[in-house]
C-alpha cells in the first residue's frame, strides 16, 4: 500500500516537475506583476490594511491563491489527462484502493502547491522584507488550503469529459471566490451584507487563517479559521471516494 | 485440471440497453493456452474488461484460481496481467518509468521494479529505447511495451487482447515465440485475435463468442475435426487443361499451373494426389488455401454460408 502510495506521488512531482515552465515559471511572474501593480504603485495611494502597510497586507492573500490555484490544477489536470489517455486503467488492473489513489493524487496536489508556493514566497522576498507571526498557523493554513482545492481538482476530474471542463471552475468560481475571499482587502471596510455575504465563502476563512499566520491580524476567530476548510475536506474526501467507488465515469 | 478462470452466467448490459454479454460461462484450465475468438462487437473486450476489474458486469460471477472476483478483488488482480486493445499509457512518460511505476501499484520497490524492467525491456527487444517516450515509439514497440508492463508483477493468467494487431509478421513471430515460451514455464495465457492462424497455431482450447453469447468451447484440435472440408491450392509441374474433374471434389483452374482443390473430410490429401498422377498431374507443391480455424469461425458466427 506505501509503496502503491509512494508511487503515485512520485510519478506525480515527476509529471509537474517535467513541465516546470507551465507549472512554476507563470505563477512566478504572476506574482511579480502583481507586486509590482498593486503593491507598488497602488498601494502607496492605498496607505494600511488593518494596520499594515498594503504592500505588506496582500502578500498571504497572492502566495494562498497560488497554492489554492496549483494545488487544483495540479489533480484536476493530471487526473483528466490519466482518464484522457486511458492510463488510469493501469491503476484500476492493480490492486491499489481507492483511498491511496485519492491520497496520491491529492498528496501530488499539495506538493505542487507547497513547491509553487514557496517560489513565490522566495520572490516576493526580493520586493518585501518577510516576517512570519505563526509558523504553526501558517504550516496548518497552507495544509487545510492545499488538500481542500487538491480534492476539489480532483473531483472536477472526475466529472470532466473535456478540456474546457477542466477550464470552467477555476475561472468562473475558484478566481472570483479567491478575489472576493479578503485577497486584496479586509472584509472589516465592506458594507455589513457583503460581510455577511463573505460568511458562506470558504476562501475567506482559508485567507484569514494564512494572513494571521504570516501577519498577526485577521478579521474573523482562529478555530474558524481551521473548522470550515477541515469541513470542506471531510465532504469533499467523502464524496471523491464514493465517486470512485462507484466508477462514476471511470469505470463502464 | 484445476481452473485458472471460469465465469457464470456473466451478462453486461451497457447503459444505451446494448446486451454485450448473455450469460457466458467460461472455463479456463491452468496452464492452457486459451483463445477466445469472436467478430467485432462480439464481447471478447467486454468479458476481458470484467474480468480484470474495469468493467462493472450487470449479473454473474468471475473466479480466478477458485477465489470470487467480487469477495477477492485485490488478490484476484494481483493473478493477472492485462494487455489491452487500446495503448493505454501516459504518453509523455519514459518507458521503463511506465513499468516500473506499473510494479509500483502492485507493490514492488522501485530497486526491484528497475530489475525487472531491464529483464523485460531486454526480452521485448525496447531495451535501447527505455529513455524514450510511447510517443516515439511504433505502434508494434508500443504493442511490446503493453506486453512488458502487463508481466511487471509475474501474474498467472496472462490476458492478451489482440496482441499483434499493427504489429509487423517478423515481430508479431517473435512475439509468438516468447509467448509460448512463457506458456511453456507454466503462464496461462488467454488470448484473443483477429488473425486465426493465430489462435489456430499457438492455443490449446478456444471459446467463441457470437454476438454476446459463447457458440462453441472446445479443444482446438476438437474443433478442427469438426471442420467438413478444406481447400487446396497444388502447383502442378504440368501445364494444366481446363476441365479438370475428381470425384467429390471441386476443382478450379487457377491459372497454368495452378490449380484449386476443395475437398470432403472423408477424403486424404493422398488420394487427391493418387488422382491426379492417374491423369499425368504431378503436384510440386501444396498449400492450404484457406484457414480451417478461419472457415469454421465463419460458419459457427453465421458470417458465411
Amino acid at each position: 500500500m506505501w509503496i502503491a502510495y509512494q508511487t503515485i506521488v512520485v510519478k506525480e512531482i515527476l509529471r509537474f516537475a517535467r513541465i516546470w515552465v507551465q507549472t512554476i515559471v507563470p505563477p512566478v511572474v504572476t506574482t511579480s506583476l502583481y507586486l509590482l501593480i498593486f503593491g507598488g504603485l497602488m498601494g502607496e495611494r492605498i496607505g494600511h490594511m488593518q494596520g499594515i502597510d498594503y504592500l505588506h497586507f496582500i502578500v498571504p492573500g497572492i502566495i494562498l491563491m497560488t497554492v489554492i490555484m496549483q494545488s487544483y490544477a495540479n489533480t484536476v489536470s493530471s487526473f483528466f489527462l490519466t482518464k484522457y489517455n486511458h492510463s488510469f486503467e493501469e491503476l484500476l488492473v492493480s490492486p491499489v484502493p481507492n483511498w491511496v489513489i485519492l491520497l496520491g493524487f491529492v498528496s501530488g496536489g499539495v506538493t505542487r502547491g507547497l513547491c509553487v508556493g514557496l517560489a513565490v514566497t522566495f520572490t516576493i522576498s526580493f520586493f518585501v522584507d518577510l516576517s512570519v507571526y505563526s509558523y504553526g498557523i501558517l504550516a496548518v493554513s497552507f495544509l487545510l488550503t492545499s488538500v481542500m482545492f487538491a480534492l476539489a481538482g480532483f473531483i472536477n476530474a472526475i466529472f470532466a469529459k473535456s478540456f474546457d471542463d477542466i477550464s470552467i471552475v477555476p475561472t468562473f468560481v475558484l478566481l472570483p471566490l479567491t478575489y472576493l475571499g479578503g485577497m486584496f482587502y479586509s472584509i472589516d471596510i465592506l458594507p455589513s451584507f457583503w460581510r455577511s455575504l463573505s460568511a458562506f465563502n470558504p476562501i475567506f476563512y482559508m485567507m484569514d487563517g494564512f494572513r494571521l499566520g504570516m501577519l498577526g491580524v485577521g478579521s474573523t476567530e482562529l478555530y474558524l479559521a481551521f473548522l470550515v476548510p477541515m469541513a470542506m475536506i471531510a465532504l469533499l474526501a467523502a464524496v471523491a471516494l464514493y465517486l470512485l467507488n462507484t466508477g462514476v465515469n471511470t469505470k463502464t | 485440471m484445476a481452473l485458472a478462470l471460469s465465469t457464470s452466467a456473466l451478462s453486461k448490459t451497457y447503459s444505451n440497453g446494448f446486451e454485450a454479454l448473455k450469460a457466458v460461462d467460461l472455463k479456463v484450465e491452468k496452464g492452457d493456452f486459451f483463445a477466445l475468438l469472436g467478430s467485432n462487437g462480439a464481447g471478447k473486450t467486454t468479458a476481458i474488461g470484467i474480468i480484470c476489474g474495469l468493467i462493472k458486469s450487470s449479473t454473474g460471477s468471475v473466479e480466478i484460481d477458485g477465489l470470487d472476483q467480487q469477495s477477492h478483488i485485490n488478490e484476484v488482480k494481483r493473478k493477472i496481467g492485462l494487455m489491452p486493445q487500446e495503448f493505454n499509457f501516459n504518453p509523455h512518460e519514459p518507458n521503463i518509468e511506465i513499468l516500473i511505476n506499473q510494479a509500483g501499484y502492485f507493490g514492488i520497490n522501485r530497486k526491484e521494479a528497475r530489475v525487472r524492467a531491464e529483464e523485460l525491456l531486454k526480452k521485448v527487444n525496447l531495451w535501447d529505447r527505455r529513455l524514450e517516450v510511447p510517443q516515439s515509439l511504433s505502434g508494434g514497440m508500443k504493442r511490446r511495451l503493453m506486453l512488458a508492463r502487463a508481466l511487471m508483477h509475474s501474474p498467472e493468467i496472462l490476458i492478451l487482447d489482440e496482441p499483434t494487431a499493427g504489429v509487423d509478421v517478423e515481430i508479431r513471430r517473435s512475439m509468438w515465440r516468447f509467448l509460448k515460451q512463457l506458456n511453456e514455464e507454466g503462464l496461462t495465457i488467454i488470448l484473443t485475435t483477429h488473425y486465426l492462424e493465430e489462435a489456430e497455431s499457438m492455443c490449446r482450447n478456444i471459446a467463441i463468442l457470437n454476438e454476446g453469447e459463447i457458440v462453441v468451447q472446445s479443444s482446438m484440435k476438437g474443433l478442427l475435426k469438426k471442420a467438413k472440408h478444406q481447400t487446396l491450392i497444388l502447383e502442378c509441374v504440368e501445364s494444366l487443361f481446363e476441365d479438370i474433374k475428381i470425384n467429390r471434389c471441386e476443382c478450379e483452374v487457377l491459372d497454368e499451373h495452378t490449380l484449386q482443390i476443395t475437398l470432403p473430410e472423408s477424403m486424404s490429401i493422398s488420394d487427391v494426389i493418387t488422382k491426379l498422377l492417374l491423369k499425368n498431374i504431378t503436384v510440386a507443391h501444396i498449400r492450404s488455401a484457406q484457414n480451417r480455424l478461419e472457415n469454421l469461425f465463419l460458419s459457427l458466427t453465421s458470417k458465411e454460408g
